[in-house]
């Protein structure tokens, strides 16, 4: 079943939560929607499954208008971030409570449902815990029963809101790889939502990055990762560092001098480099490149991480070096990022500095680091 | 479709049906009865309302029906911390008992309390006999009534005290413990202060349905005018005598009261709320 | 957790925790609860089952052959039967209007609906006497052109209970489903289910227990209403009795054995009343989480 978005606004109290938002998913992708708290992708989820009302646009099922339509009619399989299983009936019941509800007209015989309830617990791999109530499986259990019950109505499209957001890191990688047989099996078109861009990447035929209600970038895990499309997406996919700069003349300037990187797309004006830490190569001499004095040096895992202040504004930006190096601090350092890409005005680039001259101030964007943020939380066992 | 909204749209179905029946069934059986009582009160002229609520009778029962409503609810704060505390903080044989057997006077029909506590305290009664060689009367003063109103009213400032020291953390007591506090400094600064909320509610609570009490008081009040007369029952006297409107006049002021103190008692939620967070 | 504590005090008398009282205060309180609600609630309840036996089992027993006594057990099961249904009607419709939307005002309805328990039981009698008494035009004309009578007479027993029992089921239910959220049901409609088949066989399972414990206490209070009740039935005998106002009947006569009547009824009562809070308290330790966490009073 193909799905189409078409210029869909959301409004939460006048609050627009999601703002011309088109997207065409086709027929048996599996796709992630993907952005930070807020960014409107549980919002887009819930509009695809009829849980909220559009305020004004359209949602296509094929060539389906589904956009007034309730949600029983919508036929869609819904997973909730908090599985939402009916606590009071077995996991047979739970599975089948979709086919139970239908008119008596085409609701197949108990033991049918039943029958249906076994084979969708095989297929979630809890073959003999039919009988179990929800309080009695654990965290991972319970998603692949709330994933076999949305599956139970054969549904045209599957949705699920943060699948694995409750989990912890262990169960989630486990069942990141069983969601995608699950998909690759039954083969329907599947949007999930997620927060975690490594899930997103990971899982994704295509991933679509959600910001402030409004798409930023589609695309494959390659695309979103190697040609980002704005700073913002940048900045939120991977480690980023940010340096701001001036475009003249067809080249990028840091301060008055030069970096050697011409750039005739930007119009002239202040502008922001974007590199990937790790993606750089050292250099000798600066003809044409960044240089800078280490500030701070630490060991992460596998690599070593530099801070390096940059310029006579001082900003700082992070490198990334093989473990092995022994650039210490107070030594000044050159480098060349071996892709990059710049983007006109300061911070996340939609709102151009109205300054000309490149002031001093917080120009440096606060490095995001979800993958670091990430590390952290699975050290602590979170 | 931009027409005015009353509630925010939701994709669960049945607003309208219930909406509509809690409106309908809360208008025909409380809100048009209680303002037809007002209404029935604006029949009095000035002169008539204000000779009713100036009368000595009316005047001795007011006092009596909030003079030992206040006092009950007061002793009912003191017993009701007292109680509170004992059964979240230790751990002894028929603590469980005990705790159940607090709603005994929620559960308890008023009537029964009532001729069981008049019997008790009358002179020949278990308790009244004990004072009697004293010369002091229980029932049929307001010592009596006083009785009866802690009877009922016990329970409400156990029940708002308890849950808030349930879930008091221990590690603040702790933390004061550590810093130097003597015991006492600790629970009169540090325990007492975030229980102030529960007590002020559990105390409204206790002392409005102590000024509308009847059943449980009735009987060991003895009723003598301008003595042991509370308010409720000038009102059934005014209704047996066929006087409505000076019967609808009391009752009037009472409503009034009441929603003072329900009013009371909302502010203090928001205020706490504010002050010590939500739960 | 607590009991271990406590435990721990007793194997180590010499180190006390920073945060307990020394043994002999925590002893004197335990003592004083022990001796306040003894006094207050243990002994009165005790003495209204000596007294209905005081003249021992027989003439305890033949108050319920009195043909009154008959007539006020009926009455009063017959009203709570009605009073209870109503209410338990109107606190589900409520509790899922309240609960499961968002709408200016909700607190204000809420409010609203707890006024009864602040009204004095007299004043709830009042208000139908002033509203629907024979002396009103309401009252007149139900009078003269249907020949129905409300005030003085079974109908209006019931409004009064309906009245000062119309909150406890609505404020069980409102804060256990506002918990809950919304989030089961938007599940059984995702999976097809009708609005009436997500009522039945999602919403009311989750808050059975709770639906439960409401209905145990409205009952407890119907059957037991005292003041709305005397004002509005005009206590004829036989008739508008309920079972607490035959108890007064009974205990102003000054005869030993209408005392020993009068504590017989009491005594039926008062055992209800421990069959509530056995169940209230059975209910509260085996479904706590099942059931709405605030609960202040009433």
């Amino acid at each position: 079943m193909e799905l189409s978005i078409r210029n869909v606004r959301k409004e939460f109290d006048r609050f627009p939560a999601l703002d011309d938002v088109s997207l065409d998913i086709r027929s048996g992708e599996l796709i992630a929607l993907l952005g930070p708290s807020g960014s409107g992708k549980t919002t887009l989820l819930r509009l695809i499954a009829g849980l909220e009302f559009l305020t004004s646009g359209a949602i296509l099922f094929g060539d389906d208008d589904a956009s007034r339509k309730s949600v029983q009619e919508r036929n869609v399989g819904f997973v909730f971030q908090h599985y939402a299983l009916f606590r009071h009936m077995t996991v047979a019941d739970n599975i089948g409570f979709g086919l139970k509800v239908r008119p008596a007209a085409s609701r197949p015989s108990s033991a049918e449902i039943r029958r249906r309830a076994v084979e969708l617990l095989d297929l979630v791999q809890l073959s003999g815990l039919a009988n179990r109530y929800p309080s009695q499986l654990s965290g991972g259990q319970r998603q692949r029963v709330a994933l076999a019950r949305a599956l139970a109505i054969e549904p045209r499209v599957l949705l699920l809101d943060e699948p694995f957001g409750a989990l912890d890191a262990q169960v989630r990688r486990e069942l990141r790889r069983w969601l995608r047989e699950i998909h690759d099996t039954t083969g329907h078109t599947t949007v999930f939502v997620t927060h975690d861009q490594e899930e997103a990447l990971e899982l994704a035929d295509r991933v679509v990055v959600m910001s402030q209600g409004q798409i930023e970038q589609v695309g494959t895990a390659d695309e979103v990762y190697d040609s980002p499309v704005s700073p913002f997406v940048y900045g939120f996919i991977g480690d980023s560092s940010a340096l701001p700069v001036r475009a003249e003349y067809g080249q990028l300037w840091l301060a008055d001098r030069a970096l050697g990187f011409s750039e005739s797309a930007l119009a002239d004006g202040p502008a922001t480099l974007y590199f990937r830490p790790h993606d750089i190569e050292l250099t000798d001499g600066c003809g044409g490149c960044i240089a800078g004095v280490v500030v701070a040096s630490r060991r992460v895992a596998g690599t070593r991480r530099l801070e390096i202040e940059v310029g006579g504004d001082r900003h700082r930006v992070e490198i990334e070096l093989p473990a092995g190096h022994t650039a210490g601090i107070g030594s000044r350092v050159a480098f060349r990022p071996k892709r990059w890409k710049a983007f006109a005005g300061r911070q996340e680039g939609d709102t151009p500095a109205p300054q000309t001259e490149p002031e001093p101030g917080p120009a440096l964007e606060p490095l995001r680091q979800p993958f670091g943020a990430r590390e952290i939380m699975l050290a602590t066992g979170t | 479709m931009a027409r005015f909204r009353f509630r925010q749209p939701s994709i669960v179905p049945g607003f309208g049906l219930t909406f509509g029946f809690t409106v309908f069934y809360l208008s025909l059986i409380v809100l048009i009865p209680i303002a037809g009582l007002f209404i029935k009160t604006f029949e009095l002229d000035w002169a008539s309302f204000q000779r009713i609520v100036t009368g000595p009778r009316f005047l001795a029962a007011l006092r009596l029906s909030f003079g030992a409503s206040l006092l009950a609810a007061l002793f009912n704060v003191v017993v009701g911390v007292l109680i509170a505390w004992v059964l979240v903080r230790y751990r002894f044989f028929a603590r469980k008992l005990l705790d159940a057997i607090i709603d005994l006077p929620f559960a308890l029909p008023t009537a029964v309390a009532g001729i069981a506590l008049t019997s008790l305290y009358v002179p020949s009664g278990w308790i009244g006999q004990l004072f009697s060689p004293y010369g002091i009367t229980i029932a049929y003063t307001p010592v009596g009534i006083w009785i009866a109103l802690v009877f009922i009213g016990l329970p409400f400032v156990v029940r708002t005290v308890q849950p808030v020291l349930e879930d008091f953390n221990r590690e603040v007591e702790e933390a004061a413990a550590t810093l130097g506090a003597p015991r006492r400094t600790t629970i009169l600064r540090v325990v007492a202060p975030p229980l102030i909320p529960a007590v002020l509610t559990g105390f409204s609570l206790a002392f409005a349905r102590a000024v509308g009490e009847y059943g449980s008081v009735i009987f060991i009040a003895g009723n003598i005018p301008r003595q042991t007369e509370i308010l409720p029952l000038l009102i059934v006297f005014r209704l047996e005598e066929r006087e409505y409107a000076a019967a609808a006049a009391i009752a009037a002021v009472m409503l009034s009261v009441s929603f003072l103190i329900l009013l009371t008692i909302n502010l203090i939620q928001v205020w706490s709320d504010r002050r010590f967070g939500n739960g | 957790m607590a009991d271990v504590s406590f435990d721990a005090n007793i194997a180590a008398p010499a180190v006390q925790s920073s945060t307990d009282e020394s043994a002999p205060v925590r002893i004197a309180l335990i003592a004083l609860t022990v001796f306040v609600l003894a006094l207050f609630l243990v002994v009165p309840l005790v003495s209204i089952f000596v007294q209905a036996l005081a003249m021992g089992i027989g003439p305890a027993l033949s108050t319920f052959r009195d043909p009154e006594a008959i007539s006020a057990i009926l009455l009063t099961l017959l009203v709570a039967a009605i009073a209870v249904p109503c209410n338990l009607l109107f606190g589900i419709a409520a509790a899922w209007a309240i609960a499961k939307y968002r709408f200016p005002g909700r607190a204000f309805l809420v409010t609203l609906i707890d006024l009864p328990f602040s009204v004095s039981p007299v004043v709830a009698g009042l208000v139908y006497v002033l509203l629907l008494g024979p002396f009103t035009p309401i009252g007149a004309w139900l009078l003269e052109d249907y020949g129905v009578r409300i005030i003085f007479a079974v109908p209006g027993v019931v409004l009064a209970t309906i009245f000062v029992t119309f909150p406890f089921i609505a404020r069980e239910l409102i804060p256990l489903m506002q918990d809950q959220g919304t989030g089961d049901e938007e599940a059984a409609l995702s999976l097809g289910a009708s609005g009436w088949q997500t009522f039945r066989h999602v919403t009311l399972p989750n808050v059975k227990w709770a639906l439960l414990y409401g209905v145990l206490l409205c009952n407890a209070r119907a059957m037991g209403e005292f003041g709305a009740v005397a004002v509005i039935s005009g206590k004829l005998r036989g008739e508008t009795v309920t079972m607490p106002l035959q108890i007064e009947l009974y205990y102003q006569e000054f005869r030993a054995l209408a005392q020993v009547s009068a504590f017989s009824m009491a005594a039926v009562l008062a055992g209800l009343a421990l069959v509530t809070l056995a169940i209230k308290t059975w209910l509260e330790w085996r479904y706590a989480d099942q059931l709405a966490a605030t609960r202040a009073g009433h």
